[in-house]
């Protein structure tokens, strides 16, 4: 491992995708712009649902976008044959993923930020404890997508199957994880199911921010979330093989 | 001269297959080797074992005095495979310089590749945008990154314009002149003359080690095409 490598992954990863306008532009604004929707969908509603369901979607579009982008991005990387050259040079797999990680983690803080300060400051979202650490949540949100996404790309031979591990990893994520039933009012299995899920904790830490000034739950859950990311690159890690069949 | 590679009883199995069927060889400094055999005959395999990228290799090989595949052997191993590998999204230059930085390697040795493959006029190119030639050579030129001591060339010049062909391979004798060892397949057999020494390979065993004029002179033929048929129908029989 050695940060100059890891700097170099980085920095190309990012060179790709300065290159590729859609994309950048879809990363950067499609969150927001789900948010929008969403805040207008309850804007007549009498109850506050956008302040209920909001902070878990937060958490829930940088997921899912970094999930996809990193699954089928590495994915390319194994097939053009791009990566059996880089691990017959002398790169460490950590430097590969960490240097993933880091250049779609600064992708994800640009995304995360403007969601937030668009959700906060245009469509009135409430929030209770700080923005900064709501920011920080969302990052290290959609850095657990990322980690996930380099790690189920290491099952998927095509595209098609790199696209289907969203539904088969990502939806059960999301319909466990509070945003439809309270998880303490789930049948217990489930509940137990969605204890061990790290999106459940993702969206409990943003749910703790927005209800309540008291940090101390929010960090428990970051780390939580933060230990998901790293067992899923140590994972992830052992899935990239120098010697291939 | 110094032995850069050395096997002995090589096998390589590919899911239940024995595809390299104990092989002896060795590659040496200053020479241009080529691996020449039918597509499918292990030429590939034989190179990924080289290079330490292949599993389940078997027997004894090293390279530059070390087990193929150690961690101190990835920075002087050039290895070029037939897909370019290189990223189509970026440009030849940015391709060169990612990779001179993970070699380590002087940041003289991007435009040094790009003189050596011919694409000074393409180098802000992004490499989707250059014909299939144009693009295998710029997975050429990041083997070439870092002068490795040995350069693994999968089928390099296929679907190259004669002129460039002839081009490339003066670059690869100038190459084993600086001191490289360098193997080169094809299965092309009339690239085998501009070779020092060949490895004629069919079905994952060796048909014929020497030099060309040696194995002409063996197979009593004019050409390596025709020593390839006779040493095929001799081994048949």
């Amino acid at each position: 491992m050695s940060l100059r490598r890891t700097l170099a992954v980085a920095g190309r990863v990012l060179a790709q995708i300065r290159r590729d306008h859609r994309t950048l532009v879809m990363l950067v604004v499609l969150p927001t712009l789900l948010m929008t929707l969403l805040w207008w969908m309850y804007e007549e509603s009498p109850v506050p649902i956008f302040d209920r369901i909001g902070p878990a979607l937060l958490a829930i579009f940088p997921f899912i976008v970094m999930f996809l982008v990193t699954s089928v991005t590495t994915l390319r990387e194994r097939s053009s044959g791009t990566l059996e050259r880089l691990l017959a040079m002398p790169l460490g797999k950590g430097d590969f993923l960490l240097g993933y990680a880091l250049a779609f983690g600064l992708l994800a803080a640009v995304q995360s930020g403007v969601a937030v300060g668009v959700s906060v400051g245009l469509l009135g979202l409430e929030i209770s404890g700080s923005v900064a650490l709501l920011v920080v949540v969302a990052i290290v949100d959609a850095v657990l997508g990322t980690a996930l996404g380099l790690l189920v790309s290491a099952f998927a031979t095509t595209e098609f199957q790199a696209v289907q591990f969203m539904p088969a990893i990502v939806v059960p994520q999301i319909l466990l994880c509070g945003l439809l039933v309270p998880r303490e009012s789930l049948p217990t299995v489930l509940e137990a199911i969605s204890d061990v899920l790290p999106l459940s904790y993702a969206v409990d830490a943003m749910t703790h921010l927005v209800t309540s000034t008291d940090t101390g739950e929010v960090w428990t859950d970051l780390a939580v979330v933060a230990g998901f990311v790293v067992a899923g690159l140590a994972l992830g890690s052992a899935t990239l093989r120098r010697r291939t069949p | 001269m110094n032995n850069v590679v050395e096997a002995s009883g090589l096998r390589v199995v590919r899911g239940k297959k024995e595809v390299l069927h104990g092989l002896d060889f060795s590659i040496r400094a200053g020479e241009v080797t080529g691996l020449l055999g039918p597509s499918g005959c292990g030429k590939t395999t034989l190179m990924r074992a080289l290079v330490g990228v292949q599993a389940k290799v078997t027997g004894s090989l090293t390279v530059l005095g070390l087990p193929a595949g150690s961690a101190a052997l990835r920075p002087r191993i050039g290895y070029v495979t037939q897909a370019a590998s290189v990223y189509d999204d970026l440009t030849v230059a940015e391709n060169l310089r990612f990779f001179t930085r993970v070699l380590g390697a002087p940041m003289s040795s991007v435009s040094e590749a790009i003189e050596t493959v011919d694409l000074v006029d393409h180098k802000d190119q992004v490499v989707r945008d250059l014909s299939g030639g144009q693009r295998s050579r710029v997975g050429l030129a990041a083997a070439l990154l870092g002068s490795p001591d040995l350069l693994v060339l999968d089928e390099p010049t296929v679907g190259l314009d004669p002129v460039l062909r002839e081009q490339l391979w003066g670059t690869f004798r100038d190459l084993a002149a600086a001191g490289a060892a360098v193997i080169v397949s094809s299965h092309v057999m009339d690239e085998a003359d501009r070779c020092d020494r060949l490895l004629l390979m069919r079905d994952g065993a060796f048909l014929a080690d020497g030099s060309p004029a040696e194995i002409k002179q063996k197979a009593s033929a004019d050409d390596i095409e025709h020593a390839f048929l006779t040493l095929v129908r001799g081994t048949a029989r």
